[in-house]
């Protein structure tokens, strides 16, 4: 059979295969992606149809302090939170990885907390420990130090779910155990062999091989803190407050599409959540270039 | 080498090992007290569950001055209906969403990492960029859509995309996987006058066994913990998957103690534990390769 008919025949079969895969794409993703782009320039309360309103939906974003408060809430939260969690999975990564025992034992202990973390049930669970006469509140009055509940006080309740992040390094940690893993052995020993000691083998070796996997984990958890809900929407009971200090970015997005019914706005929201997340994914990359290390070029 | 020396070396090599031990030794005392500090919080949930209401926020340590299963008994039935019903609706879901990754994922990896056609490339970036998407981007006409159809309060809004290969990150995991399968496999079968449909099943899909796995294993968890979406789409409480119902038992709260609240949370991420218990090294394989959470 020639090259071209053959070709030919599995096109068709391509074809057949990627059925369910077009159907999603146009259906679930390129339709309502084109659809919420035209709904963000719309006024639409899903009962009547959608009125064109051209950049009012934006105009109205800037005006809205609502949306400030959650810019700066989501903003504040990848700051602070991305740099802590994927610190702490670097150094356990890097004190569990020269071959000590029960290593399985304590990578499945650090990641349990990755698996639960997005739950409703570790939502419920946090507030509890930071509310009133919570497991902190108590702790912090043995030091005489007497908060109260975190969660109604707005300078504090964004650090709970700050914390909440934090504690599931687990799942960086794993990725950067297995990147770990890959640095060949031989690049130690000509280090060694050069006279450097444990710390120029770590600032010469260990880190530089280490950077496309920093890199890896930055942009996959900035993009995931950017979308947090379900704590947020759990801990303040779906209100983004005390005084909108938890209002994540989603939570005021689900507020107004789902909640208020305002789906124009809603979209809009969705829109610049979207770009900002391309945005800073494209600054990431293009910042990498300084710092992340690709083999021997 | 004389004696002297020999003896020297041997006895500073001992000492080595000593150090080392006595080191690994502090090693694990730290780790094991931040061990006991990270799940602290996940034993005192299990603990409190146990305790009735008035103990739970007086007494902050571990082991209980009394125990008791009301919490259990009276949590399940908090809600109007018992809790039963929302594990049977997590489990439907969770079950149709892992036979839809499956088969949708592994249909379309094998056309995208095997078959030779036009356009190869460029539907394998789209699948890569759709990974990046933010869902919230696309649920409001999502819903307005399903919502046409009448099938809000239905599991379709939730089950219909994971038949049309919408999770592109299992999709990338199967072509990757699929890559490491030798083509001599394929050559032999297509020799044997296999096509394609005959190929993918008989050949491909039984050595895809470990990335079926992994797909499943995630899908499992993601599913079973998912909120945001069966909040948007499911409204009678008939049909709340567990995530949804724990939720609507925060909001009356005042009504329903913290220790059937503590009771219930720990009954819906049980599944979740049992799973990751079994499937642990395929899980902590699947993370280290692909970087899902």
């Amino acid at each position: 059979m020639s090259r071209v008919s053959r070709l030919h025949r599995q096109g068709g079969a391509a074809h057949v295969f990627l059925i369910p895969w077009w159907l999603g794409l146009v259906l679930v993703t390129a339709v309502p992606l084109v659809a919420s782009l035209y709904l963000s320039f719309t006024d639409y309360n899903i009962l009547s149809t959608p009125e064109f309103n051209g950049l009012e939906n934006f105009r109205r974003m800037f005006q809205d302090e609502y949306f400030w408060a959650a810019v700066k809430v989501t903003v504040i939260y990848v700051l602070v939170s991305i740099p802590l969690q994927l610190g702490f999975a670097l150094l356990l990564a890097l004190i569990l990885d020269r071959g000590l025992r029960g290593l399985a034992f304590y990578r499945s202990a650090f990641y349990l907390p990755s698996l639960l973390g997005t739950s409703v049930a570790v939502a419920i669970l946090w507030r509890q420990i930071f509310g009133d006469d919570g497991l902190i509140d108590r702790a912090l009055s043995v030091f005489g130090l007497e908060l109260g509940s975190w969660l109604q006080n707005p300078s504090l309740s964004l650090s709970t779910l700050i914390v909440l992040n934090v504690w599931t390094f687990g799942s960086p940690m794993v990725i950067f155990l297995a990147g770990l893993r890959q640095i060949p052995e031989e690049l130690y020993e000509a280090a060694k062999v050069d006279g450097a000691g444990i710390v120029r083998q770590f600032t010469s070796v260990t880190i530089p091989l280490l950077t496309p996997i920093i890199f890896f984990n930055l942009i996959l958890q900035t993009i995931g803190a950017f979308q947090t809900f379900t704590q947020a929407h759990v801990v303040s009971g779906g209100t983004g407050g005390p005084a909108n200090s938890t209002l994540f970015y989603t939570l005021y997005i689900y507020q107004q599409g789902f909640t208020n019914f305002d789906m124009g706005y809603a979209s809009a929201l969705a829109w610049v959540l979207m770009i900002a997340i391309g945005l800073v994914t494209a600054v990431h990359f293009v910042l990498s270039k300084y710092w992340v290390f690709y083999g021997d070029d | 080498m004389t004696t002297a020396t020999l003896e020297t070396t041997r006895r500073s090599a001992r000492a080595a090992v000593r150090r080392r031990g006595r080191r690994d030794l502090l090693k694990h005392l730290g780790l094991g007290a931040f061990v006991l500090l990270m799940l602290y919080p996940l034993i005192w949930m299990i603990v409190s569950s146990f305790k009735p209401d008035h103990l739970i926020l007086t007494e902050p340590g571990l082991i209980p001055s009394e125990m008791t299963f009301d919490n259990f008994a009276e949590g399940w039935n908090a809600l109007n209906r018992p809790f039963s019903v929302f594990f049977a609706n997590s489990l439907i879901v969770t079950v149709g969403a892992i036979v839809g990754n499956l088969f949708s994922c592994s249909l379309t990896a094998f056309a995208l990492a095997r078959l030779e056609f036009r356009m190869r490339k460029v539907y394998l970036a789209i699948t890569l960029v759709s990974v990046m998407l933010p869902m919230h981007v696309l649920v409001i006409p999502q819903y307005i859509f399903f919502s046409q159809l009448d099938l809000v309060n239905t599991y379709y809004p939730l089950l219909i995309p994971k038949f049309l290969a919408t999770d592109a990150f299992f999709v990338y995991l199967m072509v990757q996987f699929i890559r490491t399968i030798p083509r001599d496999l394929d050559r032999a079968a297509w020799i044997d006058g296999s096509g394609p449909f005959r190929t993918f099943w008989y050949v491909i899909l039984p050595l895809m066994r470990p990335a079926l796995v992994t797909t499943t294993i995630f899908t499992f968890i993601w599913t079973w913990n998912d909120f945001f979406v069966p909040l948007i789409y499911l409204t009678s409480p008939k049909m709340f998957t567990v995530p949804v119902a724990l939720n609507s038992m925060v909001d009356s709260e005042t009504q329903s103690g913290v220790g059937m609240l503590f009771a219930m949370s720990l009954l819906s991420l049980l599944p979740v534990l049992i799973f990751f218990a079994v499937a642990q090294k395929q899980l902590i394989r699947g993370i280290a390769t692909t970087g899902l959470k």
